[in-house]
């Protein structure tokens, strides 16, 4: 009896203990929600809903990832230009933290954009340099040998090769948040976002902006810049990330300039190929002089960032 | 002596299990939410949450034009199906997966880009073991190359 007695209290210690830290452990930037408007246009919202996202556990800012902005600027009909990538042979310069971090997410987007235009040599050599940068943070096992071998005997199959880039930014991402470096992930993720801007700003070069897909696909980012100032915001007591949103935030003089009005969504199921398709409008209103503006701020950033 | 290597036995437990709990989810999401993605190509961002019974999350994400999309949200086999919506930046619900007998995934396209949110749940269900304390949720993307 007395033993019984001696291990309950401490089993429910450790029971409540337990909970406290795994909850701890899982939801490093759990933020509750103020319900504020997220959007260009804003309706009254029913109350359920408001109570829904008053209660939220944990929020997540999601970027395009590496792979998807190469996607996207593909798709948008750039040429593939090796001359705009950061030179692997910049990575041994990178020493710090902060440095590591934004070129993992630049090599990772080179790597993105080299393999989506079926460059297999280019992308080995840019998963060996995106390789380095994760091994200099620590990060285990997100891209050891067995992947640069994986690519190399799959550089013929777009599918696997997809699948590789895929999981490295799965893993290298999922590894940080797990090893209590959020700040460090997220810096990652603004290096590939920039990285993805400053190939398509530079594609554009001289060319007119009306009419232009890769114009468009520029001025769109407007709408993930808001993700990245809360993505960064989350994780404002690391001094790499201090540093990062000083630089970041002078963009947002710029993107304040840039007008994007959409029509309110209608949602269309399509039975047959069961797509929804969202149909709605939208106009951007953008200057030459704006997106030259953006373009070189674009271009200093990133010169800051591969420096 | 004894009473302080097993509460050292404890504590250094007690360490490693956000870890190992974190390490879980990360291979629950690979596994089982990730393979709901195809043929879609994810994305390679990972989002995912240890929730209880009636806990939720939210995700912000802008959505492109003329890209198709797929959205797989799953949760561990311990918890019950995952209720997951999409709203807009209006706070339309455009989809919600209650009404599609909690279907995993959906895909669709988009005419313009917008911000959207997508908001899950862990609805509280009657019946449920007392012994379910939490599970992992992913929240998963993936596109079409074109």
């Amino acid at each position: 009896m007395g033993k019984k007695i001696f291990l309950s209290i401490p089993v429910k210690l450790i029971a409540i203990f337990l909970a406290a830290i795994i909850f701890s452990g899982c939801a490093t930037d759990r933020k509750r929600s103020s319900g504020e408007d997220f959007g260009l246009d804003s309706t009254e919202i029913s109350e359920d809903l408001l109570e829904d996202i008053g209660t939220a556990k944990q929020i997540f800012y999601s970027l395009p990832s590496p792979l998807e902005t190469a996607m996207l600027l593909k798709s948008a009909g750039a040429t593939y230009n090796e001359e705009l990538l950061n030179p692997v042979s910049n990575a041994s310069n990178y020493t710090t933290n902060r440095t590591m971090a934004l070129n993992l997410g630049i090599y990772t987007t080179d790597l993105s954009f080299a393999s989506l235009f079926d460059q297999t040599q280019t992308s080995i050599e840019y998963m060996n340099a995106a390789k380095q940068m994760a091994d200099g943070l620590g990060i285990l096992d997100a891209i050891d040998n067995n992947t640069i071998e994986r690519l190399e005997e799959n550089i013929n199959n777009r599918d696997v090769i997809m699948d590789i880039i895929s999981e490295t930014i799965m893993s290298s991402s999922s590894f940080l948040t797990e090893d209590e470096r959020p700040a460090l992930a997220s810096i990652v993720l603004v290096g590939g976002w920039i990285e993805g801007l400053y190939i398509a700003t530079n594609l554009v070069g001289d060319a007119p902006i009306e009419n232009n897909k890769l114009v468009e696909r520029i001025v769109d980012q407007k709408l993930s810049f808001e993700w990245v100032i809360k993505l960064l915001e989350d994780n404002k007591d690391h001094p790499d990330v201090i540093a990062l949103m000083g630089d970041i935030n002078d963009l947002k003089v710029t993107f304040d300039k840039i007008i994007i009005k959409t029509s309110k969504i209608q949602a269309v199921p399509d039975e047959e190929s069961n797509v929804t398709i969202l149909k709605s409008e939208s106009t951007i209103d953008i200057t030459l002089e704006i997106f030259r503006e953006l373009t070189n701020k674009i271009q200093a950033l990133r010169q800051n960032f591969i420096s | 002596m004894k009473r302080i290597f097993h509460v050292t036995i404890v504590i250094a437990a007690l360490a490693i299990i956000p870890l190992s709990v974190n390490a879980q989810c990360k291979s629950f999401a690979k596994k089982i939410c990730k393979v709901e993605l195809a043929p879609y190509i994810h994305d390679g961002n990972y989002h995912a949450a240890i929730l209880t019974v009636g806990e939720e999350a939210e995700l912000y994400k802008t959505f492109y034009s003329e890209t198709d999309y797929r959205i797989s949200v799953c949760g561990s086999d311990d918890l019950p199906d995952i209720e997951f919506r999409v709203i807009d930046s209006d706070r339309n619900v455009l989809y919600t997966n209650k009404s599609k007998d909690y279907s995993r995934i959906w895909d669709f396209r988009l005419e313009a880009s917008q911000q959207l949110k997508i908001f899950v749940k862990v609805p509280t269900t009657e019946g449920l073991p007392e012994d379910i304390l939490n599970g992992c949720v992913a929240i998963m993307f993936g596109f079409k190359e074109k």
